[in-house]
């Protein structure tokens, strides 16, 4: 049962992202991505991560998507006039990446015979991602990263504010 | 059944694959920047599974500070973006030459 969600979840999530590349229209390249981050938290419940999995649809379709389709709309931008460009060089690269890809995948299947680790999940994995345990952390053994990234969003506000803003 | 550990890693590398090859063919400005989400997110996943499959919460909390620098690039770069449409009403990557020679 729970491999068949995953599955789904993986195919239904590479299908977006294929499909995001592939379109012109930038709204709808958005609109996919949405739907790959709502298959990438239901993999992330899958893995037992509560916390981050509402943190993803909260922070990235709820706060940074939005923000970009804001900025598509707001430019009113229209559909490329060709996705493949005529520089040849990038289609190579991009072939010689997918074909790597594949490789590797091939190594990783070739290997699944010998029993390896990873094949369960830890024992404590249900504890692991609540709210309780990664507050302890992010209290606790991270607390001086966790008061930088306040610092960053900061210089993030502010450098925003400054670039956006009209010179007058 | 439960999921192996490698194949979370197969769809990640996959999802990352997929957004560089979206980097180096498109063309417009925003939609190379949703690729590079894909890939934080990719490697988001990741780091998720690690996480889960050794019973370590360091995983999870790198996840949620990469989830607030992620938050930090979409402020500045759209910012970026709608600076550089002002000065050249295009979003388009290859009319953005002016530090080529």
């Amino acid at each position: 049962m729970e491999s068949l969600v995953f599955f789904f979840l993986a195919a239904f999530a590479v299908t977006t992202a294929v499909l995001m590349v592939l379109q012109r229209s930038p709204l709808v390249s958005a609109i996919y991505l949405i739907a790959n981050f709502f298959a990438l938290a239901a993999l992330y419940l899958l893995l037992r991560a509560q916390l981050l999995a509402v943190l993803q649809i909260v922070v990235y379709t709820g706060a940074i998507m939005v923000l970009v389709i804001f900025v598509i709309m707001l430019l009113n931008l229209g559909d490329e006039a060709r996705i493949h460009p005529r520089i040849a060089i990038r289609t190579w690269v991009t072939l010689v990446l997918a074909a790597g890809f594949l490789s590797e995948i091939a190594y990783v299947f070739s290997l699944a015979g010998t029993p390896a680790e990873g094949t369960a999940l830890a024992g404590g994995a249900e504890s692991l991602g609540t709210v309780e345990s990664m507050g302890g952390a992010l209290f606790g053994k991270f607390l001086l990263p966790f008061e930088v990234t306040s610092l960053l969003l900061l210089a993030a506000i502010l450098g925003a504010v400054v670039l956006a803003k009209k010179k007058g | 059944m439960d999921i192996p550990l490698p194949y979370y890693l197969c769809l990640s590398a996959a999802l990352f694959v997929v957004g560089v090859a979206g980097v180096l063919t498109r063309r417009n400005a925003i939609v190379v920047f949703m690729c590079i989400e894909l890939m934080l997110n990719s490697v988001n996943l990741a780091l998720i599974a690690f996480s889960s499959f050794l019973g370590s919460i360091t995983g999870q909390a790198l996840v949620f500070f990469a989830m607030a620098v992620a938050a930090a690039e979409a402020a500045v770069g759209l910012a970026i973006v709608i600076a550089i449409y002002r000065n050249k009403q295009t979003v388009d990557i290859d009319a953005m030459n002016i530090l080529k020679w």
